[in-house]
This record gives C-alpha cells, structure tokens and sequence, in this order.
C-alpha cells in the first residue's frame, strides 16, 4: 500500500470502516470557536517583525513559495517564465534563495519540469478536476496519472466538497485513498477549499479525514473561491497537524494559498507556524505558501530591508 | 350568659415553616395600648437566630429556582391570607394603639399585591442587554443576593413589616426577621398568615426577641448576606451593626426610602458573556 | 528553522515624565505645603521615573473643598453641556492614546501589546459611552429626577492605573459628580497625565481633582466628612476597612474587590479556544487581575490532555521586556507583589501541590515571576482559597457538573467565573448557578463599558460599566 492508512496506530485503523465510524471520530473532535480562534490569530497577527528577524523571514518565505499560475490562458511559455523567476526570483540579486515549487496544471506539468530539471525545485500539478472537483472518480484518477506522468513531483487534489457537505465523508476518504495510490512517489497535497467549509468545525474535521486518509499536506484552498487562505483557518489546519502528529507521529505539511499577497501577510504565516507547530515546521519540507504576486513583495521587501531605500514596481520583473 | 373562656394562642416563634418556642425556654410578656397583659411570647436567643439562618439558607437555592410566576403567585396568596384574616390584624393594631388600622390593613393588602407584580419584571427593568464592541452576545441579569437579616421597624407596624419582607422574598431571597420588641404580635399573627400561605418553608422566619442583641448576632453571621438596619432607631447602635456587617461585606440597607430602591439592595446583577461565531 | 523575533521596543520619547509630580487641585498643579515626595519606578527595570507628592490629610480637604465648589455648577450644568466635556476628553485620550499606553508600561510593567490594545482603547470607550449619558440621566431607571451624590471619593488600584480611573470618572462626571481620585502609590504617572488631559479639555476647574499618595490619602478621603461617596477598587481586606469607616454615616458605597475565580472546562470544550481563554485568564496583565481565572476547574476525564496542550502554549508565552511589542507577560508590579506571590507560591509547594514553571529566561533587574502552574491542588490549599493576584494558576478537579458548580461557588469571593462547553443549554444551566457578578462562558477576561462589572459576596458591591454603573452614582430625587 502506498498510502499511509496503514501506518495509522490500531487506534485509528477502524475509524474509516464505515460512515458511521468515520463520522463518530470526526464528530467526536473537539469543537472549534470560531471567536477565540480568530481572536487568536489576531493576537499572533500583532507580533512585531523586525529587522534582521524580517530578513531571515522574507528569505525564509521565498524558499516557501509556491510559485502559481492557474489560469485558463496558460501556455508553455507563461510557465516557462515563471520557472525562470523561480529559479532566480531577483535579476539583480543572486543571494536571493529559488522557491519551492511551480504549481501549475497537469497538462503544463512537463514543460516546468523541464524548465527545472537541474533544480531543486518541484513541480507541483493541480488534479482530480481542479478547482471544482466535479468529476467521476475515474477522471480524477487518469487527471492524476496524466500529471504525475508528465513529471509533477507534487500533486495539489481537491476533495470533493460536496460529499463533504451532504455527509458522505467516507466517500471524501475513499476518493482520497485512491487518488494518493496512483500518486506513485508523488507527495499529495489534499485541497479543502476552506472557503466552501465555512465553519471552522467543518476545517478541523476536513484536516483530519485527509490526513487520516493520506495526505502528505494540507492545504487551505484553491485560489478560486472567496475567501481563500485566511490566518484563523491555517490556525485550525495548523492545531490539527499538531494533534495527528501527537497521535500517531506522523508529520503533515501545510499551505495556504490563495489571497497571501504582502510580506506583512507572509510573515503572519511564519509566526502561526512558529507559535504552533515550531520551528520544525519551519522549512519547505513541512511548509508552503501558494502564491503569485507575494513573490515581488517580498522582493521589494528585501531590497528595503538590504538598501534602506524602497523599491517600485518596475524594478522586479513580471511574468 | 357568660361568654366562654378564650382559648389564647401561645406566641411562638416561626422558623423553617414550624412554630418553636425559644431553645432558651424563655418569653417575655406582651400588654396592650392601655397596659393590660396580652400574652408570653417567645424570646428568642442567638441560637434560635443561628437555626433560623440555617433554614433560611437551605431554603434560598429552591426558592431562588422557583419560577418568577410562581413567587408571585405564592407572594399574592400571602394577600389572599391576609384579607380573609382582616379582623384579626385590624383588632390586634388597635392593641398595639395604631388608630388607623383598617387604612394599614388595606395599605399593607395593596402593597402586597405591588410586589408580587414584580417577581416577573425586575429582570426586565433592572437587567439588560449590552451592546458590547465585538462578537459576543452579552446580558445581564438580576439574581438574589442571599439570605437577609431585617430589623422591622416599630412603625407603622405592619406595613413595614410587609415591606421589608416582601422586598426581599419576591425575587428569591430568604429572611430571616426580627420583629419590633415593642410590638411582636402582629409578626407572629403574619408569620401565621405566612404559614398557611404556600411560602416554603425557611423562605421567612420570623423571630421575637430583644431584637437589638439579636440583631448584632445576625449582622455578624457570615452566612447572612444582606442586612436591612431600617428598623434600628438607636444610631449608635445601628453603627455597630453596620461595622459588623462589614466583616463579610454584607449588602446594608441604612433607611427603607421606597419599595423599588429595597428590592434592588437584595440583588446582585450578573452579567454572562459569550461569543456570537458560525 | 529557528524563528527569533529580533527586539522590537516601542520608543519612550513620546512620553515626558516631570521629575517632581504635584496635585492636580482645582485645575492646577499645585505643591503639598506639608507633603513629603516619594518615588514611582519602572517596575520592569527598577529605574527611578519620577517623584510623587504623597498628599495630607489638608491637600486632600483643599480637593475637596475645590470638588464641592464646583459640584454647585457641574451638577446644575445642562447634561448635553457635561456630554461635551466627556466627548472631547475621549477625543483627546484617542489623540494621545499611544503616548498613555507607553506611560502606562512604563509605570506598571504590563506589556505594551495590553496597555496599547486593550487598556487604552477600553479607557477612551468608556469615556464615549459615559458621555451619551449625561443628557440621558431620567432613562437611567431612577425616575424622572435622578440626582447625583455630590463629591465623589475615588480610591483606584495599581493593576489598570488608567482603566479604573475611567471606570471611576467617566459615569461620576456623567451623572453630575465631581470626583477627588487617588490613584494606586505605584502608579501614579497616567493619572496625572489624565490631569492634563482635562485641562486641554477646558474642564471646569474642581471637577477633576487628582491626589497621589498612598493609605494615609486615601483614609483622608474615605474620612472626609463633605464626601458623599466613596467608590473603591482594590483589596477585600481595605475594602472592609471602608465599609467599617463610613458606617454611621451617610455616605454611599460601591466597592469592587478581590476574587478567586473558577474557571470551569468540560470535557466538550473548544479545547484550543479554551487554552488561550486559560492563558488570557491568568496570565493576562501578569495575573494582576481581580477577575482573573486563578482557580482551574477541568472535568477529570481531559485533565491530561488539556494539561498537556497547556504546558506547551505556556512555553511560548514571552515574558520579558515590558515594551517590546512581542512581549505576552511583563513585570510583577512592585517588590512587595512579588514577594506575596512568592510566598503563597511556596505555600502551594509546601501544602503538596505540584508546581509546573515555564522555563522562560528572566531578566536580572525588575520584579519577575514566571507563569507557573499548580496541579493536584485541593480545595483547602490557600493557592485555591487566597488570591495570589499573579501569574500563578491553581489547577482542581471535577466529575460531574454539580460538582464544578459547587467547587466554584465555595469561596468567600464571587467576582468572575469562566465555564467551557460547547453545549448551549450546560452554558446557561452552569451560569446561572454560578454566583459571580460576571461570568465568561467560552471566554474569558472580556469587558466593555456598556458590560456591568462587579461582584457577589466579599468581592464587593455595585455595578461599574452601563446603566447599572450609572446608577451608582444617582439617587432617584422627588419626581417633578
């Protein structure tokens, strides 16, 4: 089995047996209050990030990111100027550390993997009928296959919303079991489109299905729905690695994504993780950024920091 | 024909909902107006105000529990007692030299009935919702304080005896009172319209005694958590008694100005936070 | 990686500190002619900031003479008039919010991230709120003539220097009063610049008098026979010690002090929530909270659980440098504090208590205590009976409901209280039963000022906050 359902400890091996069961664990979670936990991430917003802890945070966000275009216009040569900018993100400026990844569609998957080939970084796919989810299980399994065939070293899935929401969890499990079987050695990140969730209830139970059922990462949203990433949801996301982890020693990564465009925002991130998780979460092994434009921002950010002068727009490049 | 001899009442005290004599065993004689013998009546020692602060403590949580209809349908029955036994109390105030009793007897029936009405709207004009800056749904609610300790006042003798009791009773607290030594038998004929008034039990106890002694050892108790001083005259006294209080922060009420500002000096208000989120 | 936060201070040269401090009488500083001067420090570093007058018993007669005279106007002045004059005053504390919010950490040591965004803006609100009801006095349930006392007498505490003030002055002045305010002796600096505050509002002289000092000043107060009332915040056992001065006469009392306060966690509690409403409850402004959540209550069957999660949340609490931005617990508010703190830390240790201390660094000068935990505490222990008025928390616990209600009201105290369910009808059940003038349920350390606060039994009585801390300031008059 390539999945890890089998390495849960004999505790959890019979939650996903049936609904019934699946539902009994997930409701049997504690509760999420929705005011303490924004108030929460509000209070950690505040935190105060300064000068050379800024810096070592901007760079430290970079390496995070996971560089994005998700658009129905994308071409070849859209993903291979955005693999440039990951490779080398500043121009004018060497020390600046390359991105974790490309996040594009399957069908682009191979001309970023070419693009990166003598690189660290991943090529991560978006699958399983992105961003709707709406398909037969067997077109998510071939959009999968056909991703990683075409080199992605991640794959972004989608649940499915919808049987989330009528109750099906099982079904939302199932389909993440399979899907994760034909990732091969692809790592899987399990989207939630927390947007649709809603409630705060809703993410803690939708984390822990996917990381009973597999996931490599869990990750806040597509971009597509309003709102994407926000602080108090990657707060519940982030209690909820820490109490798997807890239980069966299993480490998950995180990515919001989505709406993260300053490096005010970034940084918040950082401070969530760090204040949660810790420091061993800390790397772009255990955590993501999606994003698009933050990288500029963190780029004008650290021209500020480095210069003391602030830079404009025209001096970091679009792609 | 000679009218038969009267069968006299023995004039007891009342605590929780039975008739005790003192545990002293002790009385002291009560006249009339003009001077004539009228009965012994029980002289209740700080003892007996002990037990009747034990019974009105057990009996505060259930009587506070009880729904506010149900206290003002109990509190509009001690009316209902109360006319049917006009003569008596009519009769017994002429005793006690009050020249106007039909007029008091008719007050105190009234403000009876006055305060009933407001077991079930203190809540509404003293609580409130608060509109609180930020997410949260936030009221406010008034509660009993407790047990009171009351000083009856000498006059007018039964008004004061009803205001000051049911002051305290309607919104849930217990009492435990101290009737004028001067004129103890309109207590003990109210405490037998209480009795018959379907008032649980140690809701009111009512005790006859040097009530200036008594009163010290009831404004000390650290069970007693209110104290109503109007009925005290000496002001030396009344200080003392204030000090006292203080030792467990007693609510004290110095003067009784008027029935609405009394009822609120026996409630705390509480107020209850919680967040309003999906 | 490791993420340090590099220092962040927030700049003290927004505040001016006066090296000698005078009384603030009749809308002027003036000198005590006898008074001697002591001096306030910085209780996160031990640095001298300033020398206070400690006024005498004639400085405070002089205050109060000035309060009665100009009760006479205050009090007649149209209600929209005083509105005004509160109006501007919250005007001006938003002005010059940040400036406050520094003196205030300067002075007592709580961490500049509070005084900056809880105290400050509470103190401003309060004042807004308490102004929209000058004009509105005949809603305020006391009938159509409500009446204000006359001189006020206000006695404040160390912990919210600021906070109470306004608490104490905001409804005061609203209600037609005028007030002669003593703050705390070790934080004596933003009342005094709540001093000029008035007078940049123009406030009629007399309205506003300000006396530094410590017990002797206040007793003057509390003494003062042309005092008509006197409101208090601090200790139960001073606050006993009022109710006994004023007794026999005839002036009024609300008095807001101490507690012990349970906070009660079921098993099916926000469990994440409910760990920061822990830390928030005693760790907030260093446990120098009178409300303060000091009494843990957790339903046995998630005691090791909920433990557990706390112990980790406290190890990333920050406690230091009072002004840096990040900092989540400052200093002990001054070496008498922390020697009590200490002491009655010991006494848990001796009584058999187990304590739990986070493994923060402290610095070497000021007053620090470290947010320390008590666990297999009983009841009897005098860390679960006595008020500790630190960062020290007392951890009990409970089987059923009945048995959390009935170890939460046990208590000489009844200020607050804190219950954590997620089941709505347990909420209201296991409030109402809860004999606590304020009670959070899934949350904790909440106020505002249209919320009443105040407490049962020897936490005091009256109300501060809304119509209810209104009306402890107005007597219903003959109706007109």
């Amino acid at each position: 089995m390539l999945n890890n359902v089998s390495q849960l400890p004999p505790s959890l091996t019979d939650v996903s047996n049936t609904n019934a069961n699946l539902r009994a664990f997930l409701y049997g979670l504690s509760g999420v209050d929705q005011v303490g936990a924004d108030a929460r991430a509000a209070m950690l917003a505040t935190r105060s990030i300064k000068t050379s802890a800024k810096l070592k945070a901007i760079d430290l966000a970079i390496s995070m990111i996971d560089l994005t275009t998700l658009e129905g216009a994308d071409t070849a040569g859209k993903v291979r100027a955005l693999c440039a900018k990951a490779r080398r993100p500043d121009a004018n400026e060497a020390s600046v550390p390359p991105v974790a990844a490309v996040c594009v569609y399957g069908d682009l998957a191979n001309i970023a993997k070419s693009a990166l080939i003598d690189t660290q970084i991943k090529v991560a796919a978006v699958a399983t009928a992105f961003p709707s989810g709406r398909a037969s299980l067997k077109v998510k399994l071939l959009d999968t296959q056909e991703a990683v065939a075409n080199g992605a070293d991640e794959i972004d899935m989608v649940i499915d919303r919808g049987a989330f929401l009528a109750g099906r969890y099982l079904d939302v499990f199932n389909e993440i079991v399979a899907i994760k079987n034909v990732c091969g050695s692809a790592h899987l990140k399990v989207i939630l489109e927390t947007g649709e969730l809603k409630t705060y209830d809703n993410v803690k139970r939708a984390s822990w299905l996917a990381m009973l059922a597999g996931a490599d990462f869990i990750k806040t949203s597509t971009g597509k729905v309003q709102p994407a990433a926000t602080l108090p949801v990657t707060l519940v996301m982030l209690h909820a690695i820490r109490d798997f982890d807890a239980l069966t020693n299993m480490r998950i990564g995180m990515k919001p994504a989505g709406g993260i465009k300053t490096t005010k925002d970034a940084i918040k991130y950082l401070v969530l993780v760090n204040e949660t998780l810790g420091e061993q979460w800390l790397t772009p092994k255990w955590f993501r950024l999606g994003a698009s434009s933050l990288l500029n921002n963190l780029l004008m950010q650290r021209y500020r920091m480095q210069t003391g002068r602030y830079s404009g727009a025209d001096y970091v490049t679009l792609d | 024909m000679n009218s038969p001899i009267e069968v006299n009442r023995t004039a007891k005290l009342f605590i929780n909902g039975a008739f005790p004599r003192s545990e002293s065993g002790r009385s002291f004689p009560v006249a009339d107006a003009n001077g004539k013998f009228i009965a012994n009546v029980a002289n209740a020692t700080r003892k007996d105000a002990r037990d009747a602060v034990v019974a009105a403590a057990a009996a505060q949580p259930k009587w506070a529990g009880a729904s506010a209809y149900n206290r003002g349908q109990i509190v509009y029955r001690i009316a209902e007692i109360l006319q049917g036994r006009k003569a008596q109390f009519m009769a017994e105030l002429n005793d006690a030299g009050v020249k106007s009793a039909e007029k008091q007897v008719d007050q105190a029936i009234n403000q009876i009935i006055w305060y009933a009405g407001w077991s079930d709207k203190l809540a509404m004009t003293v609580g409130s919702s608060n509109p609180v800056a930020g997410p949260f749904f936030n009221f406010s609610n008034p509660e009993p304080t407790g047990v009171i300790a009351i000083v009856i006042s000498e006059k007018p003798p039964l008004l004061s005896l009803i205001n000051q009791l049911c002051a305290a009773i309607v919104s849930g607290n217990t009492v435990v009172a101290l009737a004028p030594q001067s004129a103890p038998l309109i207590s003990v004929s109210f405490a037998e319209v209480l009795a018959t008034s379907d008032l649980p039990a140690g809701v009111v106890n009512l005790l006859t005694c040097d009530s200036d002694e008594i009163a010290f050892w009831l404004a000390s108790h650290l069970e007693v958590d209110g104290i109503d001083l109007s009925g005290v005259s000496d002001s030396e006294l009344k200080t003392k008694l204030e000090f006292e209080a203080a030792i467990n922060l007693k609510r004290v009420l110095r003067d009784f100005d008027d029935g609405y500002t009394a009822m609120q000096s026996w409630l705390e208000i509480k107020t209850v936070w919680h967040p309003q989120g999906l | 990686m490791k993420f340090e936060y590099a220092p962040a201070p927030e700049s003290t040269s927004i505040v001016n500190i006066k090296s000698k401090n005078d009384l603030f009488i009749d809308n002027e500083f003036i000198s005590s002619k006898k008074g001697s001067r002591f001096i306030t420090i910085n209780p996160a570093t031990e640095e001298v900031l300033a020398e206070i007058t400690a006024a005498t018993d004639d400085d405070v007669d002089l205050a109060v003479t000035a309060a009665r005279k100009a009760f006479k106007s205050w009090a007649k002045l149209a209600g929209a008039e005083r509105a005004k004059y509160l109006f501007r005053i919250a005007r001006i504390i938003q002005d010059r919010a940040r400036e406050i919010a520094v003196l205030e950490t300067l002075n007592n040591g709580k961490p500049i991230r509070e005084s900056r965004d809880v105290d400050i803006p509470l103190v401003a609100a309060h004042f807004f709120h308490y102004a929209g009801w000058a004009d509105k006095l005949e809603y305020a349930g006391l009938g159509s003539n409500p009446k204000p006392h006359g001189v006020v007498g206000q006695i404040i505490p160390w912990n919210f220097p600021m906070l109470m003030l306004a608490w104490k002055i905001a409804p005061a002045l609203a209600a037609g009063n005028t007030v002669v305010l003593k703050p705390a002796e070790t934080t004596s600096l933003t009342a005094l610049l709540f001093a000029e505050i008035c007078q940049q509002a123009d406030l009629p002289p007399g309205v506003v008098n300000i006396v530094t000092g410590a017990g002797d000043t206040g007793r003057a107060i509390v003494n003062h026979p042309d005092v008509n009332k006197i409101a208090f915040t601090g200790s139960t056992e001073v606050g006993r010690f009022i109710a006994q001065s004023i007794a026999g006469t005839k002036k009024k009392l609300t008095l807001e002090l101490g507690g012990k306060a349970a906070n009660i966690v079921f098993d099916d509690a926000p469990l994440d929530q409910t760990i920061e409403g822990i830390v928030n409850g005693i760790f907030f402004n260093q446990g120098h909270v009178c409300c303060a959540g000091s009494r843990l209550l957790v339903q046995e069957s998630i005691h090791d659980e909920l433990l557990s999660l706390l112990y980790q949340r406290l190890e990333l609490l920050r406690v230091g440098d009072p002004l840096d931005k990040n900092t989540d617990v400052g200093a002990i508010n001054s070496a008498a504090q922390l020697v009590k703190i200490q002491e009655l830390a010991a006494s848990g240790e001796a009584e058999g208590a187990n304590r739990w201390s986070s493994s923060c660094q402290l610095p070497a000068n000021g007053f620090w205590f470290p947010p320390t935990v008590f666990t297999n505490v009983s009841q009897s222990h005098r860390i679960a009976r006595e008020e500790i008025f630190g960062p020290v928390l007392s951890v009990l616990t409970f089987r059923t409901p009945d048995e959390a209600i009935a170890k939460a009201n046990n208590t000489p105290y009844g200020l607050s209280a804190g219950v954590w369910t997620e089941k709505g009808s347990r909420i209201l059940e296991v409030t109402s039963k809860l004999k606590a003038g304020v009670v959070w349920a899934n949350t904790f350390n909440k106020f505002d000022p249209t919320s009443p606060f105040g407490g049962y039994k020897e936490s005091g009585y009256g109300r501060e906050g809304g119509r209810q801390g209104l009306t402890a300031y107005l007597f219903a008059g003959e109706n007109e």
